[in-house]
């Protein structure tokens, strides 16, 4: 029986979030992705100098099923994409995927038959970081978004509810190609 | 006796409504030719020492070119295992390791589309070569050399999936980089780069093959 | 075995019987097995798995804790790599090659470049700081390499600090790699026609202190682990492979200098002017995972010894040019970061659009079209920290490559796995592929 099935509401709903996004980021355990060179740089983000261990993360969990993060560094070839979906499958709920590196992101600079532009098109990704590859600050600045957005993720009713604001926005707005004016809108 | 291509257009795509002229631009190019007698540095001792112990040199070695200081040996497909088995063995010529096989796609080479490229390395006394085999596409097959050289077997495998070579007497000749299931053979030449659009603020911009490029 | 049950239950595939157990019920499947006489036991570890070094699937066919058959799949990471460059320019063709072996990414580089020079006929236009700092960052890279090597091998069989040690001296590496090359990984610097930018100002002190620093400290994972007993019970006669057995495999590096065949690229074949400096080839005869590492413990210190020297040579060639005069292939190698946090070479800038119309049509015609190469193929050598790389390079005289095929060590090598794995215990097949040290970026490309 998990947190989500036993939910209150109204201001203990809010409370209950607080606590759950406090506790689920302060500990998250990532499964060991290393693909290609970014795996590399998210050594060294764990290593000496880029401390990981201080966000209670340096414990790279083998088995996906004790994992809650998935932090896929490097790119994914065609042969790979099965095995990643496989392993996101096996991680418990609640779950987060980082796409580390331009190749993860969107296919880098790879753009042709081997490689899955984006791992996107197989899992759903919550942080994007760029970078090929990306400093471990990099890495660390991504995990502590990620840690921003679990704190404020919201539980039940009020999560239904943000799902469908999100979906009614991303169908109004324009694709991105389309968008004209100044680049940073 | 030079192997001869043709390339048509200085930038790599066509129909771009490009107006300056320059698509219609035929380039010939040359590729090196054959070597005459005599080859300079070791090349020599290589060549005397095949001639002396393989009295067929003559007829199976198609062609000997060298270029950039290193030597090449083209050799008849049907022979390629005992030139090999001559350049491993015999003690004056020892070539104990090869450095794989790399495969080529020319497809202006009516009839000898397919190329193999063996480098060999000498420990013993230093020298490096390399066998050049052709095949057609209609018939690419290749005898398979992992009886002699053992490391090639991965060799072989990647050059069949990615050229469609097939190498008789592999014992397990299938995919190694692709997926066992790929359709296609993806280094050759009349296989796509397989790239998708890329989209940013305001644009499109197409994949590297269909992109204008100087070739 | 009369009680059907739904967990642990057979069925017949077109491999055979295939049984799957959940647990608790151990006992019932063996006595069925027992039945059949049929002992085999396929175990797959990876491709995601922690000791398997990169996307590597291991296929394991076990008797007990035995390993009677071990396969290696790969082909997880292939990224057409080869295919890319034939669309990209001679000089763009580096920042894909160099992401193919991603540990050792100036040896992909510079075996790369050295092929375009002989392809150019250009190899002794290349100007001597040009080749003295690839040497400097290509021995600095080995040390990266290696300790990446030396941490992840000694995490995999457990040992933990010499992970932290070594990763903490890769930092001190890749600082360096920083300030002169502007990343710390993958760094395109080794160009066709020299290097893309010289050293800063303060440079060679800042390396001169580093190479104190790493001295200093390759002693503590050197205390940690040589003579350890454990260490060398896991080590010691794991993944054996002798002579003939390397050469029937094109094996070259570590492993093959692990038999006792003192064979290293930059002795019997210098490049990049290696004749010039005094090194030492480090051979071990142990033909086991022990003996390679180590080699590649001695080779560290080797590379500082080069790379003193290189610096030496640095500072008698101050001033010197770093890319080739002919500037129909080089492109001038004096990039500033300007006010605006560009990278802007101000004096160029003056140059090509004030100064020589000469200068503005090269500029142009490089940046667009790129040098054209003649055509013909070379296959051009470096000894990387895993053996012998070698690119073999097919032109046609255009601008774009007609075939870059790569011969990567770690492709070789890792077949060797079955000969060093059939017959020994699982444990020792992580040493084995530890000792291996494949990267399979290279691998697979």
């Amino acid at each position: 029986m998990g947190l989500e099935e036993q939910l209150p509401a109204g201001f203990a709903l809010t409370t209950i979030e607080d606590l759950a996004g406090y506790m689920r980021k302060s500990s998250l355990w990532p499964a060991t992705f290393g693909l290609a060179c970014c795996a590399i740089e998210m050594m060294a983000a764990g290593a000496g100098r880029y401390d990981l261990a201080r966000f209670g993360m340096e414990v790279f969990r083998a088995s996906p099923r004790q994992a809650d993060l998935m932090i896929v560094a490097g790119r994914v070839s065609q042969k790979m994409a099965p095995v990643v979906r496989q392993i996101y499958d096996q991680m418990p709920d609640p779950k987060w995927v980082i796409a580390m590196g331009a190749c993860a992101s969107s296919g880098g600079m790879f753009n042709n038959y081997a490689i899955v532009q984006g791992v996107d098109h197989v899992v759903p990704v919550d942080i994007y970081l760029p970078g090929c590859p990306p400093r471990p600050e990099m890495l660390i600045d991504a995990i502590l978004k990620l840690h921003e957005q679990i704190s404020n993720t919201k539980l039940g009713v009020n999560r239904e509810a943000i799902i469908r604001e999100v979906e009614a926005t991303a169908l109004a707005s324009k694709p991105t190609f389309q968008i004209q004016g100044l680049l940073k809108s | 006796m030079t192997q001869q291509h043709r390339a048509t257009g200085a930038f790599g795509v066509k129909g771009t409504g490009d107006t300056s002229g320059f698509g219609g631009l035929v380039r010939k190019i040359a590729h090196p030719g054959s070597t005459e007698r005599p080859y300079g540095g070791y090349f020599d001792e290589v060549a005397d020492e095949l001639e002396r112990s393989y009295p067929e040199f003559g007829e199976d070695i198609e062609r000997v070119i060298i270029d950039r200081g290193e030597l090449t040996l083209h050799v008849k497909a049907a022979r390629l295992v005992y030139v090999a088995q001559v350049l491993r063995d015999n003690p004056g010529l020892r070539f104990e390791i090869c450095l794989g096989v790399n495969g080529a796609h020319y497809p202006d080479d009516k009839g000898r589309e397919l190329h193999c490229v063996y480098p060999l390395l000498s420990m013993t006394f230093n020298r490096r070569i390399r066998l050049e085999v052709s095949v057609p596409d209609a018939h690419p097959h290749l005898p398979s050399l992992v009886e002699l050289w053992a490391g090639n077997n991965w060799h072989e495998r990647e050059t069949f999936d990615m050229f469609g070579i097939i190498f008789d007497g592999h014992p397990g000749l299938t995919r190694i980089l692709m997926p066992d299931d790929w359709i296609g053979h993806p280094q050759r030449k009349d296989y796509p780069l397989g790239g998708i659009p890329v989209e940013y603020k305001g644009a499109t911009i197409p994949p590297p093959s269909e992109r204008r490029s100087y070739r | 075995m009369t009680t059907h049950d739904p967990y642990a239950s057979s069925r017949e595939t077109t491999e055979g019987r295939v049984y799957s157990v959940t647990g608790n019920d151990w006992d019932s499947l063996v006595i069925e097995i027992g039945a059949t006489k049929e002992e085999r036991i396929v175990v797959n570890m990876g491709p995601q798995h922690p000791s398997t070094h990169g996307v590597l699937r291991l296929i394991l066919e076990l008797e007990g804790e035995t390993v009677t058959e071990a396969r290696a799949g790969i082909g997880y990471l292939h990224t057409g790599i080869e295919k890319n460059a034939e669309y990209r320019t001679w000089t763009q063709g580096v920042t894909f090659v160099t992401r193919m072996d991603y540990l050792a990414p100036i040896f992909n580089e510079t075996a790369y470049c050295l092929g375009v020079e002989k392809l150019l006929g250009v190899t002794n236009e290349i100007p001597e700081r040009a080749t003295v700092i690839r040497v400097m960052m290509m021995e600095f890279n080995r040390i990266s390499s290696h300790m990446v090597a030396l941490g992840t091998g000694a995490l995999e069989l457990g040992a933990l600090s010499p992970m932290i040690f070594a990763f903490r001296e890769r930092e001190k590496v890749l600082d360096i790699f920083e300030m002169i090359s502007g990343l710390r990984m993958n760094m395109a610097y080794v160009r066709p026609g020299g290097v893309s930018q010289d050293l800063p100002e303060g440079g060679i002190a800042k390396i001169r202190e580093t190479i104190k620093e790493l001295r200093h400290n390759f002693k503590d994972n050197a205390k940690l682990l040589i003579g350890n007993t454990i260490w060398m019970k896991r080590t010691q006669g794991v993944g054996y492979l002798d002579l003939a057995g390397c050469t029937t495999l094109g094996i070259t590096g570590p492993i093959l200098r692990a038999t006792g065949m003192p064979w290293d690229l930059r002795k019997s074949e210098p490049y990049c002017g290696y004749e010039n400096y005094d090194f030492d080839v480090i051979t071990d005869d142990g033909c086991d995972t022990y003996g390679r590492f180590l080699i590649k413990m001695d080779e560290l210190e080797q590379s500082l010894r080069i790379i003193e020297q290189a610096c030496d040579k640095l500072d008698k060639l101050d001033g010197a040019p770093v890319v080739i005069a002919d500037k129909n292939i080089g492109s001038p190698a004096d990039l500033r970061v300007g006010a605006d946090g560009l990278g802007n070479s101000e004096e160029h800038i003056a140059h090509i659009m004030g100064q020589s119309m000469e200068a503005l049509i090269h500029h142009f015609k490089i940046s667009t079209e790129g040098f054209r190469v003649p055509a013909g193929q070379v296959y051009s050598t470096v000894e990387s920290p895993r053996g012998e790389i070698g690119a073999h390079l097919i032109s046609d005289g255009g601008t774009h490559p007609y075939r870059v095929h790569f011969r990567d060590p770690s492709f070789n090598n890792l077949q060797s796995l079955a000969a060093m794995c059939e017959g020994s215990m699982i444990a020792d097949v992580v040493a084995a592929v530890a000792s291996i040290d494949p990267v399979m970026g290279g691998v697979d490309r």
